[in-house]
Formats: structure tokens, sequence, C-alpha cells
């Protein structure tokens, strides 16, 4: 995929937040920019998009925001998604974690688009999301994209999940899309749409994932005042994590 | 959390719990022992391929990180 950028240079801001809570979510300012897809498919599209820049820093360890990662689902703000799957795992001799899940999420679009695609209410979107864990760098990639309805909009994220050893209380989540759309005379207001259901999906992803995290947190907590059977199924004083299932 | 194949939910429980031990416990420690997880995996993995067939879900032949560099249209 081959893109230009718009010719105005554009600057990040960042912005964190601290507090009690185990895991804060860095304020994200989020980098707008048009850009032109050149590419074209079978049909002989060209395509037009959008790229959405951000960047956030999570008040958790990167140990623990990966542990977190696998069980974010489900969550109280991912009523949306349907099903988890892994397709696909392994550890690569250079000692890499592969993963590739599908997810399937609801359809849920503006009632402007629910008059132009009748067809595309039935049928739920589906995604992938491919990840790589690279225990070495610290870093977690993950690659997410829709495999149907992508005629009418598609969305490509990349994340990057990345702990420092300077900072090793925080983790740094680099989070870029692409949302283009090939509809022509329309490709405007879907990827408007396309946006503004990113956002609220990405402040959805972040609140999931935080809970995962809480929880996390607390199924490794000693309670003070229980008696020491409680304590049984709990870690004690111990650096490690026992992760919270969900059920 | 469910599986996109109905019956297969159960056997996903299994795997995940499985994983998310085995992740946390050796895999972020850099223990390099053999993964205990890949008889319950293959189980799993057998029920929802065949959810997959049946419903038709075009996961075939898309290549891993591949988003970047697919065709425009599905």
């Amino acid at each position: 995929m081959k893109m230009m950028k718009g010719a105005h240079a554009y600057s990040r801001a960042r912005a964190r937040t601290e507090g009690g809570n185990a895991t804060d979510v860095g304020d994200v300012l989020a980098e707008l920019q048009d850009y032109r897809l050149c590419q074209r498919g079978s049909s002989g599209l060209v395509m037009m998009g959008k790229y959405f820049f951000s960047e956030t820093d999570i008040k958790s360890a990167w140990d623990q925001v990966l542990t977190a990662f696998w069980q974010r689902y489900p969550n109280p703000y991912s009523t949306h998604v349907l099903t988890e799957d892994v397709l696909f795992r392994e550890v690569t001799p250079d000692n890499l974690l592969l993963s590739r899940r599908l997810l399937t999420k609801t359809n849920r679009l503006p009632r402007w688009a629910e008059r132009v695609f009748p067809g595309n209410l039935s049928r739920s979107v589906y995604v992938i999301e491919d990840s790589v864990v690279d225990l070495g760098n610290r870093s977690l990639t993950t690659l997410t994209w829709n495999i149907n309805h992508a005629k009418v909009m598609r969305v490509v994220e990349r994340c990057v999940f990345a702990g420092e050893q300077d900072r090793p209380v925080w983790t740094r989540l680099t989070r870029e899309a692409w949302i283009s759309s090939g509809v022509f005379g329309l490709s405007r207001p879907i990827q408007e749409f396309g946006l503004a259901r990113f956002r609220s999906n990405q402040v959805k992803a972040m609140k999931g994932l935080e809970h995962a995290l809480s929880n996390l947190q607390k199924a490794s907590a000693v309670c003070p005042g229980d008696s020491a059977e409680k304590h049984k199924n709990l870690n004690s004083a111990s650096k490690t994590q026992k992760p919270q299932q969900y059920i | 959390m469910n599986s996109v194949g109905e019956g297969c939910t159960e056997l996903k429980r299994e795997y995940d719990q499985c994983f998310n031990r085995w992740f946390a416990e050796k895999f972020l420690k850099g223990d390099r022992s053999a993964d205990p997880c890949s008889e319950l995996f293959h189980k799993y993995h057998t029920c929802v391929q065949k959810a997959i067939k049946e419903k038709d879900i075009p996961v075939e032949g898309v290549e891993f990180m591949g988003a970047n560099r697919e065709k425009a249209d599905s």
C-alpha cells in the first residue's frame, strides 16, 4: 500500500495522567490526515482515506499489559464484540510469539448508511488481529483489519505496546489507523463515520484493557484481614501475577 | 467469551486457561520449555476451523500481518 501523506507537517502532543488507579490512561491527542491510497483493487477503485495517529501512556508494567491483552474480552465496554477465537499461535526459534485471532463484531451503522447499504445489516464484521510479542525488546505489535465489508470501508489498525527499561511502570501505546472507503461518491461520509466509530471503539478498547488490568491487580492482591484459608488461591507476596479468568 | 463456533466455546475456554497460565508463568519469564497447550489447541482448532468453513468466513490465504499488502476488495 503506497501512501502519500498530506503536505503539511503535523506535531504530536502527548499527555500523561497520574493517579491512584491501577491503570491510568493518558489522554490521547490524535492527528488526522487525509491520505490518498494509491492502490487499485481489481475493480479499479481508487481508495481515499483518513489516517489516525495517537500515543498514550498506560500506567501499568508491560508484562501486565500483555497478560491483560489476551484476557480483555469480554468486558463491560465490549458488547459489540460477539466472538473471539485464536486461529493460530506459534513461538518462533527466536522466541517471538505470533498469534492470529478472529473476532466478530456487530456492524453498527448510522441510519443513513442502513438505507444505502441494506444488505450489510445481516452480516457481522469479521476482524483479524495478528500480533507479535517480542520479549527481547519488550514490544507487542498488533495489526487488526476487517476481512469483510472491506469495499465499503476498510479499517486497518496498528498498535505497538512498548515497555521501556527506564520507565518500568509505564507502557507506551502507539496506535495508527488507516480508514478508507472505495464507494464512489460516498467515501467521505463513510470515512467520517468510520473515524467516529473507530475513536469510540478506541475509547472502549482502552477501558476494556483497564478493566482487565484491574482484575489482574485484584487477583494478585492479598486482602488484609482475610483468613489464611482464603489466601490459598491468591499469590502471596510473590512477584508473579495469576491471570484472572473470565467466565 | 464465545467462540464463533457455538459448540467450541468450552474447548476455547480450556485452551485459553492453559495459554494464559503458560504465557504469564513461562513465556514472559523467558522460560522456553515446551508449550503444554498444544493438545488442547488442536482440539479447539479443529472445532473452530469447521465452524469457519460452515459460516464461510474468508480467512483462507490471508497473509500474516498482511493487511497492508492485501487487495482492496473483498
